[in-house]
């Protein structure tokens, strides 16, 4: 586990410059993700925000290998590469030569990096059949909770409540009327050898969980809760400490489930209300004006609630 | 030694894959090209070729992987039919654009809906526009011999483009017919190895692909893929010509039946062509100057050449296996008679379209598509260019029954 004065001295594989909103989690993820490992990486990305941002042509801010195909397919099209790397691999062990470009003694990694509407929609079938297919690959879920890049509509990651511009706050009804779904569980019930959830705020959690991910043979995922100032409607300096919040109120705990085994990561001292973390979000305002929304805080607690216990149990804590 | 052996199309187009031997496949089960797939996963657990066989989950994956893995660098290949390649139509545009030589077999079937399983064109007529290359088979023996060639001109260098190379479903897919399998040796040597052009695997040397690109570049990147089909056409020649040198069986950008000479003549792809040719010797046997152009390649179009071919003629018909609903005519007869417009030939020309969903069309039925050609080249362009052969009309009054309302 390097210390974080090795990885800041680093050399940064996703470079300044890019045109994410300042307070994006989006960049502080995957340049934690990129400096869990020293082996060379290729990279793929979903349509999204991070893939818009960061290659306008004709520039680029990656000084590695990178690739968008599409927005549902991030999956596949890191499957694909990571499928040519080991064909050429096997024919250069039958004795065939092995093309002058690729490094015969180095250990190549391959990650996807997709946003929650390419990953809990319109991607799950790419992610599910190349996860199930068992290529060699770490996929990262930069997850907002909405489609940021087209204009925070909503997907199956938003959560309750939230005010998106498909599911809109209105005098009638309340936000997104229903709970998101648990992906990563989804993700776990795929025996795969190693799913995580982390965030962009505790470095060390997530760096540690990366190197994981790149460090198994077979699929890894990571279910990253990456803030988003612009359809979170907060403040961009505020990036790290909400994404702490989220895992101080129990909303996003952090847990690894390694080879089937569960474990929880991190357990908060005192489990914080969730107002604590909505209120600092836009999002959420307009379920603190009404007994409407009062209702709505006391299904979302309920649920943050169940969902804890549940953990916990999987996770075999007392 | 060249063996001949009795062998399904597919079995065929397999068959060529082993020896191709590529480094990646990411295929998908569909009917009627299932068996290429199957065929081809069994010569790679017996181990008789080193190719890593990626059984996807859809087809959408199956062109996202294939042209990732491309661009990983090496070659890859795949082959589906019907609604399979309209779920990848999103991936083909990207393919070609990322100038990824994929090479795909395409057993034309006909799209839903109603669902159908059988043979027309509407699948890779409908993926015309995505920049593919397009070459179309009439039996057995060209279904292994264009796979072989279309490997030849993806791969060139100045073309880098990806191809489809198309049999007819079940005509062709699934007929026995005798293939001359030519020694994997041989079919390794005029393929070559693979020579990859900037690697995605080349860490050393990083580079983006498929960045965002707006209005400001986007459009000279799509000018300068434009500028790739002129090569690709001359590339088709090329190939075509050194698989005659080698192989002795001679390719162009189409085949002239009986043309030289003809009045009156037919246009058409795929196993029709075979038909057509039947149908051209009985007619010629009764003293009429009937002929055939069997279009090979329908992308890159070679307009120039088919015109300069067709303008002598009193009449001609172009038929399609396919129809561009609300269109002037099915697409080969809006491309055809667009070309000849272009080149000035005043050629009456009728649009016959036959055989979807797999109808059958017989020897009869060509012949009366000549003896309206007879009639047209009398009479000039009728008003009504456009016959559906082989399709019943039902009366509703006769037929009451059959209708609910």
């Amino acid at each position: 586990m390097a210390r974080l004065q090795e990885l800041a001295e680093r050399p940064t594989a996703l470079t300044g410059g890019h045109r994410l909103c300042p307070g994006c989690g989006e960049p502080i993820v995957v340049r934690q993700v990129l400096m869990s490992t020293d082996d060379p990486v290729i990279a793929a990305s979903c349509t999204g925000c991070l893939e818009v941002s960061t290659t306008i042509f004709p520039y680029t801010a990656w000084d590695i290998p990178w690739i968008h195909i599409a927005f549902e397919n991030a999956a596949a099209t890191i499957a694909g590469i990571e499928a040519m790397y080991k064909a050429l691999k096997t024919k250069a062990e039958k004795g065939q030569p092995l093309l002058d470009y690729i490094d015969p003694d180095a250990d190549y990694k391959f990650v996807a990096f997709a946003g929650d509407g390419g990953t809990y929609d319109i991607g799950i079938q790419s992610l599910s059949g190349a996860a199930e297919r068992g290529h060699d690959f770490l996929y990262v879920c930069l997850n907002n909770e909405a489609y940021m890049n087209t204009g925070i509509q909503r997907s199956s990651a938003t959560p309750m409540g939230a005010n998106t511009t498909t599911t809109p706050a209105g005098s009638v009804i309340p936000g997104k009327r229903k709970h998101r779904k648990d992906l990563t569980a989804i993700m776990a019930a795929h025996d795969i050898p190693y799913v995580a959830q982390s965030i962009p705020g505790r470095w060390r959690d997530l760096t540690t969980k990366a190197a994981r991910g790149f460090e198994v043979d077979g699929p890894a995922f990571i279910n990253v809760l990456t803030p988003c100032p612009l359809g979170w409607r907060c403040e961009p300096a505020l990036t790290p400490e909400i994404s702490q919040l989220a895992v101080d109120t129990c909303l996003w705990p952090l847990y690894e489930v390694d080879h089937g085994e569960w474990k929880l990561n991190y357990t908060p001292k005192e489990k914080k209300p969730i107002e604590e973390y909505l209120e600092l979000q836009g999002r959420f305002r307009h379920l603190f004006r009404d007994e409407k929304g009062e209702e709505v805080r006391k299904r979302m607690q309920e649920f943050v609630d169940y969902k804890w216990e549940q953990l916990r149990e999987r996770c075999g804590e007392e | 030694m060249p063996q001949v052996k009795p062998m399904e199309g597919n079995q065929a187009v397999a068959e060529a894959m082993r020896q191709i031997n590529p480094d990646v496949v990411a295929a998908y089960p569909i009917t009627p090209s299932t068996e290429v797939v199957q065929t081809f996963a069994q010569f790679v657990a017996d181990g008789e070729v080193d190719t890593n066989f990626v059984a996807v989950e859809s087809e959408h994956s199956a062109m996202s992987a294939c042209t990732a893995a491309a661009a990983a660098g090496g070659r890859v290949m795949n082959a589906t039919s019907s609604a399979g390649l309209a779920l990848m139509w999103e991936i083909l545009y990207i393919t070609a654009s990322l100038r990824m030589p994929v090479i795909l077999t395409v057993v034309n079937r006909a799209l839903s809906g109603n669902l159908n399983i059988h043979c027309d064109h509407s699948d890779t007529m409908g993926a015309r526009d995505a920049g593919w290359i397009q070459i179309y088979a009439e039996n057995v023996q060209e279904s292994y011999d264009n796979l072989i060639q279309a490997v030849a001109i993806g791969e060139q260098m100045d073309v880098r483009l990806p191809v489809m190379s198309c049999l007819d479903g079940f005509l062709v897919s699934h007929s026995y017919e005798l293939l001359q399998v030519e020694d994997d040796e041989a079919v390794r040597d005029f393929v070559g190895s693979y020579q990859p052009r900037y690697p995605l695997l080349d860490v050393a040397n990083p580079l983006t692909m498929g960045p965002l690109d707006l209005y400001d570049f986007y459009f000279e990147h799509k000018r300068d893929q434009w500028a790739a089909y002129e090569p690709a056409k001359q590339a088709i020649i090329d190939v075509g010509q050194r698989f005659d040198e080698q192989f002795g069986r001679s390719y162009g950008l189409f085949e002239e039946y009986q043309l030289d000479d003809a009045e009156i003549a037919i246009v058409a792809l795929g196993s029709m062509a075979g038909t057509a040719k039947d149908a051209v010797e009985s007619l010629r046997a009764e003293g009429v100057k009937a002929g055939l152009l069997k279009l090979r390649v329908f992308r890159p179009f070679p307009a120039e050449e088919l015109a300069a071919a067709l303008s002598g003629l009193e009449a001609v018909a172009i038929c399609d296996r396919a129809a561009s609903y609300g269109g002037a005519g099915g697409p080969l007869y809006a491309e055809v008679t667009s070309a000849l417009y272009v080149a000035g030939a005043s050629v009456p020309a009728i649009n016959c379209i036959y055989g979807l969903g797999g109808r059958q069309i017989a020897p009869d039925e060509i012949i009366n598509i000549y003896r309206d050609l007879e009639r047209v080249a009398e009479e000039g362009q009728p008003d009504q260019p456009l016959e559906f052969i082989g399709v019943r009309s039902f009366d509703k009054e006769e037929h009451a029954d059959k209708y609910a309302f």
